[in-house]
C-alpha cells in the first residue's frame, strides 16, 4: 500500500498537467485523473514493474480517448483564466500569460495524436520509447507524428509573427 | 567531422535532449554549417520551451481533496468486496517478497476450493469487464469455435451458458490463467452496461462437488459451485438477490450437456 502511495504520488501534478492540456478544462480534466488514480489503484498488482510513469500515463490516454469519443467536441474555447486578473496585474506577468494562453490555443488547433506526442515527450519528458508504449504505436509512428505537430505548430506561431509581429519584440522597443 | 548523416530524427532528439553527448556534438557541428536547418530547430526549441512554461503552473498547483491518493486508497479498503480481497490478496503478495507481510499475505492469497474459483472470476471480473477495446478474445459469434477451444484446453466438454432469458446477451469469452489453471471465461452484457462473468475450470480431487455458496461482499457479488468436477462461478457487479437465479440458470444449463 505504502508502496502504491510512493510511487504514483510524485507522478499526479503531471497527470493532471497531461490530462488539463489535453481537455483544457480543469474539472473534466481532474475528473479523467481521478478516474485515472482509481484504476491504478485497482490493477496495481497487475502492473509490470519499473515503468510505472508510462504505465499511468497510459491508464490516462486510454481514459482521454474514451472521453473524446464520447464528447466529440473539440475546439471548445476556454476563456482566459479570471483567477488572474487583480493579482497578477503587472503588465509583463499579464504579457507572458497571454502568450502562454496563444500558445496553448495552437496547441490545440493539432490534431489528436500529434499533439498527445507532442505533450508527451516535449513537456512529459518520456522518452520517444516510452512515448510509444503509452500510445500504443510504433516507435517510428512517434517519430513522424512528433515532426508534424512541430512543423505544424510553427507555422501557426510564424503565421501570427508574420501578421502581426511578435509580443515580446514590440514592448522592449516601447 | 562525422561521417554518419545527421537524421531528422536525431534533430528532435536535440531539442529533446536525448542524443548522447558525442552525437549531440555532431549535430551542434552540423547546425553551425546550415543556418536554415538551426533556424527550424531554434523554433521547435522555441515550443518546447513555451509549452513548457505554459504549463509548468498546472503542476505546481496544490492538489484538489479528491485527488488525494492515501484518501482514495483508504475509501477503497472501506468498501470491502470480493474483487478487492483478492487485489489485497494479490497485492500483498507482490510486496510480500520485501518482508513480514510474506507471512500474512501467504495465508489469504491462495485459498483452496471454490473460494479461489470466486476469487479468479472475480480477477477476471475486474481486469477483462472494464475493456472498452477488447473484452473478450472471441466474440460471440465466433461460439462454436469458443466453445471448441475452451472444451479443449480444459479437457472436458464445455457448453457456454445461454442468459438471454435474463437479459444477458453473451459478448464472448476467453481462455483465462488461474493458479489452478487453465479457466473458461465468458462475458456477458445487459441494455444497461451492466457485465457479467462466468468462469469455469475443473476442480481439485477434493473438491469436485460443492453446493453454490454466496461469495458476495460490497457491491459485487458472486456465487460459486461445483459439479462433477467442474467448478463454476458467476461474478457481477449487482446484487446477490439478481445474480442467484441466473447462477442457478447457468447451474441448470451446465448439467444439461
Amino acid at each position: 500500500m505504502d508502496q502504491m502511495l510512493l510511487e504514483i504520488e510524485p507522478l499526479i501534478p503531471a497527470l493532471r498537467r497531461y490530462a488539463r492540456a489535453l481537455l483544457r478544462d480543469r474539472s473534466s480534466a481532474d475528473d479523467l485523473v481521478q478516474d485515472c488514480l482509481e484504476r491504478a489503484i485497482g490493477r496495481w498488482p497487475q502492473r509490470r514493474d519499473g515503468a510505472v510513469r508510462s504505465w499511468l500515463f497510459a491508464i490516462l490516454h486510454n481514459l482521454a480517448i474514451d472521453r473524446y469519443r464520447q464528447k466529440a467536441t473539440r475546439g471548445i474555447h476556454v476563456s482566459i483564466d479570471t483567477s488572474n486578473e487583480n493579482e497578477f496585474g503587472e503588465a509583463a506577468a499579464q504579457e507572458s500569460r497571454l502568450m502562454y494562453h496563444d500558445a496553448l490555443n495552437k496547441l490545440a488547433t493539432l490534431p489528436d495524436d500529434q499533439r498527445a506526442v507532442l505533450l508527451l515527450v516535449a513537456v512529459e519528458d518520456l522518452s520517444y520509447a516510452e512515448a510509444a508504449k503509452v500510445l500504443d504505436i510504433p516507435v517510428g509512428t512517434v517519430m513522424s507524428r512528433l515532426s508534424r505537430a512541430r512543423e505544424r505548430l510553427q507555422r501557426e506561431i510564424d503565421g501570427t509573427t508574420a501578421m502581426s509581429g511578435n509580443v515580446l519584440p514590440l514592448r522592449s522597443v516601447k | 567531422m562525422s561521417q554518419r548523416p545527421i537524421t531528422e530524427d536525431e534533430l528532435h532528439a536535440f531539442v529533446d535532449h536525448a542524443l548522447a553527448a558525442e552525437r549531440r556534438a555532431e549535430v551542434e557541428a552540423y547546425l553551425d554549417a546550415h543556418p536554415d536547418v538551426a533556424k527550424r530547430v531554434a523554433g521547435f526549441a522555441g515550443q518546447r520551451e513555451l509549452l513548457r512554461a505554459a504549463l509548468a503552473p498546472i503542476a505546481d498547483e496544490p492538489l484538489p481533496a479528491a485527488l488525494n491518493l492515501a484518501h482514495m486508497i483508504e475509501a477503497r479498503k472501506h468498501r470491502p468486496s470480493p474483487l478487492r480481497w483478492a487485489m489485497a490478496a494479490a497485492l500483498l503478495l507482490c510486496i510480500g517478497a520485501s518482508g513480514g507481510w510474506l507471512a500474512r499475505g501467504s495465508q489469504q492469497a491462495v485459498p483452496g476450493g471454490l473460494a479461489a474459483l470466486a476469487q479468479e472470476a472475480a480477477y477476471s471480473y475486474d481486469v477483462y469487464a472494464p475493456d472498452h477495446v477488447r473484452p473478450v478474445e472471441l466474440r460471440a459469434s465466433d461460439s462454436a469455435q469458443l466453445t471448441q477451444w475452451i472444451s479443449n484446453r480444459l479437457h472436458q466438454p464445455v457448453k457456454v451458458p445461454d442468459l438471454s432469458p435474463s437479459g444477458y446477451r453473451l459478448m464472448g469469452g476467453r481462455l483465462v490463467a488461474t493458479s489452478h489453471g487453465p479457466a473458461g471465461m465468458f462475458m456477458y452484457d445487459d441494455d444497461h452496461g451492466g457485465r457479467l462473468v462466468v468462469l469455469t475450470r475443473p476442480m481439485d480431487k477434493r473438491d469436485q462437488d460443492a453446493p453454490m455458496t454466496a461469495q458476495s461482499k460490497g457491491d459485487v457479488a458472486g456465487f460459486a459451485w461445483a459439479d462433477g468436477g467442474m467448478g463454476t462461478s458467476l461474478v457481477g457487479q449487482t446484487s446477490p438477490e439478481a445474480l442467484r437465479p441466473i447462477a442457478n440458470e447457468v447451474r441448470k444449463q451446465a448439467r444439461t450437456i
